[in-house]
């Protein structure tokens, strides 16, 4: 598998990815926001951090970057597209997937393990995760309370296209949602950070099975 | 060479802070009276902040030197050697003072400030750490500054993406008026590509990097180096504000720049800005140098040069480049968005000369600024340390189960959850002990190495007995490498106290120094880099002495640490060290008893050391299945801690001949552990400790739901839990 791990100014999780990544085996291409091509990929993945210090809105700044327009278009040819965090703030300011995220309900940062239910195992990012089995993976945000109008939510419950819900909702997202799909299944945002879970030494491997099914179906 | 000149009134020599003495000294250096930049530049280097003219002569007397430190004190962070061609930088510096004004800018850019130290040299950051002090709970500014400094160190460490790992939060009523913070940085660097702050080359050219130069923070390092009063609040306007991002941008960039040969010297612009930046270098390398003040990135229209020299505008670096670098540097810096002007040169003069559109303003010799600032031996009164208190003559208020819920939902002993949660302590994906424990474990990034880190204090001993207190500091620190199972390899110090002219504090100042020295000395634990920060005082009111000690130890393999946690029922609690029962200023007698007083427990270095190295080693033998250092609160509280973080309960048989329960359960006994181990490894780690002439004794056993203390009462876990974890968000939501 091909991934390109894209660093905008201010994303800080850039590296954190590409090294889960490459622990799962894939070839690692890291990425710069200005530039405007992309090489042939397999998956593309927008990390978290600050991107432009989250002045003017989380990841508004980040969805003009030039790099932007050809994600997207990669994303409508099909390419896999995983945003993590500021990642996902990203996918929802550029339109990849639906709703926008605010400030959290206590309005202060959270970094924290959280509980999630895996909701949709359809997908090339969640096949290898058991439904009926809990996992536990670090939030660390402080815009990550996801919203979106009821049209939206019936949507998404409708299309199967909630990746996670939290069990403790740490942030006041909509319905618990912590990750959700865009509308060919091939994008996902979502923010916990599966890349922080990936390594037994600091404290967990339940991020692993994302990044071993994502090798397995797109290498 | 004229200077441009308007005579100076004895109004301004005051208003900068200069004393008659000082100013003659100055004019003796000139020969001339001083032009109004100048003035400013002689008033913050020679600022106690910048010059450290009250402390210097102590700070020489403290051991520095190992076979394994790189660089000691002088530099801007202190380099020790962790193997594998790489090396440890650090250094903890206060904010006192901003933090108090603005809590949440003047934390944030602490964090700034500290960063900065530690790439300007090459390393990249990878952990930082803070102790914080507030005043009294009840106090009407307290809560305010906790929720401001809490969110402005995250907001500063969570943006740049450096993991915030560990740290120490307490209240007392001595900081009402002056509230710290103290934040350590961590970086690692390759041994070869270490950069210093020496400038070199004549003709070399300097050069300016980073966010624009504005009117914020002008004259910040004389106001740290002033008593507060009523008036503080107008002192705002001088408080830096920072952005996170720019110095993302900063770090990235120069580490970029790091790779290439371009730098010669590199210095980051903290305490007075420009001033102390480009003194410093010029200085390291005995070298002159001249700048063109008006060639400065500027954010704002019509800046004097007075105020571009003394702005404290964050997020920005002087370098001087190697001849036809520039093209180089410069391209990198655009690449990350930031500003760069070459502003001067390195010359041969050994002077200082600053100019503004052609016309100088400013033309100082160097060294007489930077090392002949006066340094004062200044008077200093010993205090009789407080009397010991007799343990037995103590009378519990409450049963025992009771005072241990109310101690771990004390303030001081509380979860520091609500803390830590709004800290990102997980970014960089190489946290391996996360807060909550003895030290922070932070693996080396690629690497079955890592380093454990710690800061520690504790006031209220450096109060009754100031020597016995830093002697305390250093060893709970070196105590909390232990017992994670690392090496401790060096300190960094954060020196925190009131007005030194007053000689009760100076006396403070020289005991905690003694005590330290002694410690460091003894432990094998050398000083290598730290800042001092005095007049810690309003309206005559001082803080308790705060000598904060950093530590950083090293774990060969991370396979044979452990944490405070254990994971499974059956296993023997083992007691580290003798106990006494010592009460005196312990946390027991102030929380349970109401009683701030008696003498702090004895520091025996000598043991100590036995007791640690004996520890430590158990640990690398694999015997060890989580430990714990005993300290504030005593035996008791370390057990519940252990077992709140392992959701396992315990049982401890308390000794038949105990003259007093509550000093054997809550006394502060110094160089005390608590291992867990299997029981079949009783037996070796007994004898162990018998050969190695340490105390030892198995107290009880882990298992079960809830903390049974044998004819003392049993406490259930989850209760307890919530009790330690309940204060601190009730407290921050309470409505005024």
């Amino acid at each position: 598998m091909q991934a390109g791990v894209i660093t905008f100014p201010g994303s800080n999780c850039d590296r954190d990815a590409a090294v889960a990544l490459q622990q799962a085996g894939a070839a690692v291409t890291r990425l710069w926001h200005a530039e405007t091509e992309l090489p042939r990929l397999d998956l593309i993945v927008l990390p978290g951090g600050f991107s432009y210090g989250d002045y003017l809105r989380c990841g508004a700044i980040a969805a003009k970057a030039p790099i932007m327009r050809e994600v997207v278009r990669a994303a409508e040819a099909g390419i896999a597209v995983l945003g993590i965090c500021n990642g996902f703030q990203l996918l929802a300011e550029a339109g990849l997937v639906p709703g926008a995220l605010i400030a959290n309900a206590g309005l202060k940062f959270v970094c924290r393990e959280v509980g999630l239910d895996v909701v949709s195992t359809d997908s090339v990012f969640t096949a290898n995760y058991d439904p009926a089995k809990p996992i536990s993976i670090p939030v660390a945000h402080h815009d990550g309370n996801y919203v979106c109008d009821e049209e939206e939510l019936q949507r998404l419950e409708d299309e199967d296209r909630i990746a996670f819900r939290y069990r403790d909702n740490p942030n006041g997202s909509v319905a618990d949602i912590a990750g959700v799909f865009g509308p060919g299944r091939k994008v996902l945002g979502l923010m916990p950070h599966p890349e922080r879970a990936a390594d037994p030494a600091t404290g967990g491997t339940d991020g692993a099975p994302m990044f071993k099914g994502l090798m397995e179906a797109l290498s | 060479m004229s200077v441009r000149n308007d005579p100076i009134t004895p109004e301004q020599i005051a208003e900068h802070g200069l004393s008659e003495d000082e100013y003659k000294l100055i004019l003796e250096i000139l020969g001339r009276p001083p032009s109004i930049v100048e003035l400013g530049i002689f008033s913050v280097m020679w600022s106690e902040h910048c010059s450290y003219k009250s402390s210097k002569h102590w700070l020489k007397k403290l051991p520095t030197e190992a076979p394994w430190v790189i660089c000691g004190p002088g530099e801007n962070a202190g380099i020790v050697d962790v193997g594998g061609g790489m090396a440890a930088v650090f250094k903890a510096e206060s904010h006192n003072h901003p933090s108090f004004i603005e809590p949440y800018q003047g934390a944030a850019t602490g964090v700034g400030g500290i960063l900065r130290d530690i790439f300007t040299m090459g390393a990249r950051p990878v952990a930082l750490l803070n102790a914080l002090r507030f005043g009294s709970p009840d106090h009407e500014k307290t809560r305010h500054l906790v929720d401001g400094v809490v969110a402005g160190i995250g907001g500063y460490g969570n943006c740049i993406g450096v993991p915030t790992v560990g740290g120490e939060t307490t209240f007392h009523a001595a900081y009402n008026g002056n509230n710290l913070v103290n934040a350590m940085c961590v970086g690692l660097v390759e041994q070869d590509r270490i950069f210093y702050a020496a400038a070199a080359g004549v003709g070399n050219p300097v050069v300016y990097v980073g966010a624009k130069t504005g009117r914020d923070g002008i004259h910040g390092a004389t106001m740290a180096s002033a008593e507060f009063n009523e008036e503080s609040e107008a002192k705002r306007p001088t408080v830096q504000v920072g952005d996170p991002f720019t110095e993302k941008l900063l770090l990235e960039a120069c580490l970029e720049l790091m790779q290439t040969d371009a730098i010669v010297a590199i210095q980051d612009m903290g305490a007075a800005g420009l001033t102390s930046s480009s003194f410093e270098m010029a200085s390291r390398g005995e070298v002159g140098i001249e700048m063109d003040l008006d060639r400065v990135p500027m954010r704002e229209t019509g800046m004097t040069p007075y105020e571009i020299m003394l702005s404290e505008s964050q997020e920005r670096m002087l370098l001087v480049l190697r001849e036809g670098a520039e093209d180089k540097a410069r391209a990198i810096m655009a690449k990350w968005g930031l500003d760069f002007a070459t502003v001067g040169k390195v010359t041969d003069t050994g002077s200082m000369v600053l100019r503004w559109h052609g016309e100088t303003v400013a033309d100082v010799p160097i060294a007489p600024v930077s090392g002949a600032s006066p340094i004062y031996q200044r008077p200093y009164e010993t205090r009789e340390p407080a009397l010991p208190v007799v343990a037995e003559s103590v009378a519990c208020p409450m049963p025992h189960d009771q005072a241990l819920l109310k101690l771990m939902a004390s303030p001081d002993l509380c979860s520091k959850k609500w803390i830590y949660e709004q800290y990102d302590h997980m970014v960089m994906a190489d946290t391996v002990q996360r807060p909550g424990g003895d030290a922070a474990v932070v693996r080396i990034h690629g690497t079955e190495r890592a380093l454990a880190l710690t800061i520690d204090c504790t006031p209220r001993y450096c109060h009754a007995d100031p020597i016995d207190g830093g002697r305390q500091a250093v060893a709970e620190a070196w105590r909390n490498l232990t017992a994670v199972g690392a090496r401790p390899l060096g300190v960094t110090d954060c020196l925190n106290f009131g007005n030194p002219e007053n000689p009760v504090i100076m006396g403070q100042f020289v005991g905690c120094l003694e005590g330290i020295g002694e410690a460091c000395q003894a432990l094998d634990f050398p000083i290598v880099s730290g800042n001092v920060s005095l007049y810690n005082e309003t309206d005559g009111q001082a803080i308790l002495p705060t000598p904060t000690i950093g530590g950083v130890g090293l774990i060969e393999d991370l396979a044979t640490s452990v944490g405070i946690a254990y994971d499974r029922e059956d296993l023997t609690l083992v007691l580290i060290g003798e106990t006494h029962g010592w009460l005196g200023n312990s946390l027991y007698l102030r929380e349970i008893c109401g009683r701030e007083e008696g003498a702090s427990p004895p520091v025996e270095l000598a043991i100590e050391r036995r007791n640690g190295d004996l520890v430590r080693t158990l640990i690398g033998d694999h015997l060890v299945a989580a430990c714990h250092d005993v300290s504030d609160g005593g035996l008791l509280v370390a057990l519940a801690e252990m077992a709140t973080a392992s959701r396992i309960g315990l049982a401890l048989d308390l000794p038949n001949d105990l003259q007093s329960e509550a000093g054997w359960l809550f006394g502060e006994d110094q160089a005390r552990y608590v291992l867990t181990i299997d029981p079949a490894s009783l037996d070796a780690v007994l004898e162990a400790a018998r050969n190695a002439g340490v105390v030892a004794r198995a107290i009880g056993r882990t298992g079960g739901q809830s903390l049974t203390l044998r004819g003392c009462g049993v406490i259930c876990l989850s209760d307890l839990t919530k009790r330690h974890e309940a204060w601190l968000p009730a407290f921050m939501s309470e409505e005024r």
